[in-house]
């Protein structure tokens, strides 16, 4: 790392250290929008050929820690296969919005309308081998771990064909490399950080990334799972999505320390612009080569924001301004800010992105027709899956 | 005029008729049991929700006779004592005034007057300064200051620890925990700090004047799934030291949730939170409590007790309707000795505490009865039910004339889709009195 960019990373993390108390703009000096990221080369021809972007170095700051160099490799594809999925994800939880009001999915919903870049980001960091959970806000990590959009709303709406054949609901979604979907703010952590274990275990170079808000930072067993992370050195990414409030409570009210990613005291951590889902790909990928070469756990804050409510029955705008929604939406929406970097830096035209919008609708309303046409589980299923059925097991493999 | 029902019935609790014993309703289910629930070829047309309606008309929970609808009857409310020392005549002899108020609005008042009359009193936990998920602290921030109704953050463990350390220096704390789901991370606090202290301490604490009140809404709404329709309360059962209140209705809760605060033992109070709108009653406004661990026979009676506390009770009283003025259509299947004009007499009784449990009450009045069925929404083990089903069939073994019946949840997490299928409903408690009746 350049010298210059050292000192910036050191000021960057004076900075994010000192209490911070006012709302939005809580996270000085971080760079919160989605499309100041410039690419450092002309882009080759081939799509699939990958070329040079620069973020901004206000990308990140970081903690007990170098931040990652603010460069990144892409290809063409892979802006416009991420400017899908993200779309895909904003129509799959408006298709979910739209399904709750027609009481179609009942109960309790929780949309990540506004966080897609996260999910999306990560995943393109990730392979099959990793690891995520996370707690309800779980719908589009679902469907990037390997889940479908069919397999999700139907999941909501409490059908057969839902991912955990109606029995979990909105909260609980499982795939082979995704452990949920919990309902229990915090419980998720520790979990995540047993799956850990189990991969240095069975010497597997991947990691799991434990996601959490920024609310339940404050929940006694994240610090409990930092401790045992640390002690026992588990490639394990901590990873809290900061989109600033716990239902209606807004972390300055709710913690003594709104640096999330400082909380971890020996851990290193990474602030992250979680806007620009170029800059949550870089971290995603400095934090798995970080944890699978054995230095062991990261503490990693994602700056987002949430622009619904928390649930369906929260309007989003009793303890927030509508302007400070708009502001954010205006400025610093991810699908926007990509579909931005798409056409100004020339990787494809308006028309091509106007006919993924429409295909990925059409996708989600598909998925929702179909969902809609599968049963509500059989009465039988009612006591089924309580307890574990079958021999021991003998093989074990994570 | 009581609602008249009609049958057939719709119920999916037919599903659950695999029970011991020639069963009347059973027989009469099996007529209508699969009526297109089990048909995989339902698929076809949009599927919709099961509805595991008890009976067609069966009153909703505001039309529910429980409910005290007048000003007169909810002043005549046993036990009922007013703080100033006036009964129900009020300090003026002209009486004392009561208004329309659901449950949130009822616990609302309780807490407002705790605050009011106890300047110790403090009330803390999730957002409960903008009014708690369930508006039960609405207003009270505003009314009492930032100092005296807070929020924390989202820490229940350490929201249950604090309280109990603020309590035993002689403060009054009030706590809410969000849902009952969520009072498993503070399980230990509660059930080896809270519950223990007193005893660990010879007596030494709390401090006079301590007290912690930890409030949390429990039970299913018909589609909160697995993390916010348990009822936990039986979790707490062996938690010698810990009272565990139930109000079933806002006259109850306010009496009852004062008393609770005032109260130097450490109280889990539990709030039947689908009670929080539809339940709405005449609550005296001024200071009143009811007695704590005391239950109470809600309608006299003499062949058979019921016996639930909670939610329940509301189809309890309406399976007793049932009985009472059967359909037409069940007539025929009701054995000789039940038909009417021969009136079946149920007792009633709301147990309110249900730890400690108010045992030797409820063992004398079983003993006028002989007959026995417990209700409650929570899965049968480990539950009230086999708990006071176990002491009663110990005390009063030679009193009794049939096994005691139990109508429950089941031994499975509270399903989503299922929901209804858990709670107990008013096909399920009318069988179970018709099987202890004809036993
Ligand atoms: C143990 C527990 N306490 C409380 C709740 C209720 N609850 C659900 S989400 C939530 C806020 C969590 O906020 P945050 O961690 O910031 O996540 P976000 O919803 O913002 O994604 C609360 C209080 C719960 N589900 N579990
Ligand atoms: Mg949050």
């Amino acid at each position: 790392m350049s010298f210059v960019l050292r000192t910036r990373a050191l000021r960057a993390r004076h900075l994010a250290v000192k209490p911070l108390r006012s709302g939005v703009t809580q996270v000085r000096g971080l760079q919160t929008d989605a499309d100041k990221s410039s690419p450092a080369e002309s882009l080759p021809e081939s799509g699939s050929a990958t070329f040079k972007v620069n973020l901004p170095g206000d990308s990140f700051h970081s903690y007990r820690c170098d931040v990652p160099d603010p460069e990144i490799e892409i290809s063409k594809d892979g802006l416009v296969d991420m400017y899908h999925k993200m779309v895909q994800m904003r129509r799959m939880e408006q298709a979910a919005d739209a399904l709750y009001k027609q009481k179609l999915i009942r109960g309790f919903c929780h949309l990540a309308i506004g966080q897609e870049a996260i999910s999306v980001g990560m995943e393109k960091a990730m392979t099959p081998d990793d690891r995520v959970i996370t707690a309800y806000r779980c719908h589009t990590f679902a469907v990037m771990r390997g889940g479908t959009i069919k397999g999700v709303l139907a999941e909501l709406m409490g059908r057969q064909a839902g991912m955990s054949h109606g029995k979990g609901g909105s909260m609980h979604i499982f795939t082979p490399s995704f452990f949920g979907g919990n309902g229990i703010v915090g419980a998720q952590v520790p979990v995540g950080t047993g799956i850990a274990f189990a991969q240095k275990y069975l010497n597997k170079p991947s990691v799991t990334f434990a996601l959490y808000g920024d609310g339940a930072s404050n929940q006694g067993q994240v610090f409990e799972s930092y401790n045992m992370a640390k002690l026992w050195n588990l490639p394990v990414v901590f990873s809290c999505e900061n989109n600033k409030y716990g239902m209606g409570t807004s972390a300055e009210r709710a913690a003594m320390n709104t640096s999330f990613f400082t909380r971890g005291d020996q851990i290193p951590g990474l602030q992250v612009n979680g806007m620009d889902i170029l800059a949550v790909l870089r971290a995603a990928q400095w934090a798995k080569e970080w944890t699978v070469s054995g230095k062991g756990p990261l503490v990693m804050e994602f700056v987002t924001y949430r622009y619904g409510g928390h649930s369906m029955s929260d309007p989003g705008t009793t303890y927030r301004t509508r302007e400070e929604i708009q502001q954010v939406r205006s400025k610093s929406d991810a699908i926007a800010g990509l579909r931005r970097y798409i056409l100004e830096w020339g990787v494809t035209d308006e028309d091509s992105l106007k006919a993924i919008d429409k295909s990925a609708k059409e996708e989600v309303d598909h998925a929702v027709e179909e969902a809609k046409q599968s049963p509500h589980p059989d009465l039988k299923d009612f006591w089924t899956d309580i307890y574990v059925s079958g021999r021991p097991n003998l093989s074990f493999s994570v | 005029m009581p609602p008249r029902f009609s049958l057939p019935c719709r119920s999916a609790s037919a599903y659950f008729s695999k029970r011991p014993g020639p069963s009347v309703l059973g027989r009469l289910r099996g007529q209508h049991v699969d009526a297109g629930l089990s048909s995989p070829r339902r698929a076809r047309a949009a599927p919709s929700p099961p509805e595991a309606q008890g009976v067609e008309g069966e009153p909703s929970i505001s039309e529910n006779q429980l409910l005290l609808s007048s000003a007169q009857e909810a002043l005549a409310t046993p036990g009922l004592h007013f703080t100033d020392g006036h009964g129900p005549l009020g300090p003026t002899g002209r009486g004392r005034q009561t208004r329309r108020m659901n449950l949130y609005g009822a616990i609302r008042e309780a807490l407002g007057t705790a605050l009011g009359s106890n300047p110790k009193a403090v009330i803390f936990g999730e957002d409960v300064a903008f009014g708690g998920v369930f508006r039960c602290s609405m207003g009270l921030m505003e009314e009492f200051g930032k100092k005296r109704v807070f929020n924390t953050p989202l820490s229940e463990q350490g929201i249950a620890g604090f309280g109990i350390g603020f309590a035993s220096v002689g403060a009054t704390a009030i706590a809410e925990i969000q849902f009952g789901d969520y009072i498993f991370p503070a399980f230990d606090q509660l059930v080896n700090e809270a519950a223990k202290q007193h005893y660990a301490s010879g007596g030494a604490y709390p401090l006079p004047g301590g007290s912690l009140t930890i409030r949390a809404p429990i039970g299913s709404v018909g589609h909160g799934g697995l993390y916010h329709s348990q009822s936990p309360e039986g979790f707490f059962l062996g938690a010698a030291g810990l009272k565990v209140v139930i109000p079933r209705s806002p006259i109850q809760a306010k009496g009852l949730l004062l008393s609770a605060i005032r109260d130097p033992s450490p109280i889990l109070f539990l709030e039947p939170k689908i009670l929080y709108r539809a339940a709405v009653e005449e609550v005296p406004i001024d200071d009143y409590t009811l007695p704590l661990g005391q239950m109470e026979i809600v309608r006299p009676g003499t062949d058979l007790t019921l016996i639930s506390y909670g939610l329940p009770l509301y189809t309890c009283l309406n399976a007793i309707t049932l009985l009472h003025d059967p359909p037409a259509t069940l007539m025929p299947l009701l054995p000789d000795k039940l038909r009417p004009p021969r009136p079946i007499s149920i007792q009633l009784i709301d147990l309110r505490m249900i730890n400690p449990l108010p045992i030797n009450s409820v063992v004398e009045a079983i003993k006028q009865t002989g007959r026995v069925v417990i209700v409650h929404e929570a899965g049968p083990s480990g539950g009230v039910g086999n708990n006071l089903a176990g002491e009663l069939g110990r005390r009063a073994f030679e009193y009794l004339e049939a096994p005691i019946g139990l109508v429950s949840g089941w031994d499975t997490p509270v399903p989503l889709t299922f929901e209804r299928f858990y709670q107990p409903d008013v096909i399920r408690v009318f069988d179970k009195l018709l099987e202890t009746l004809s036993y």
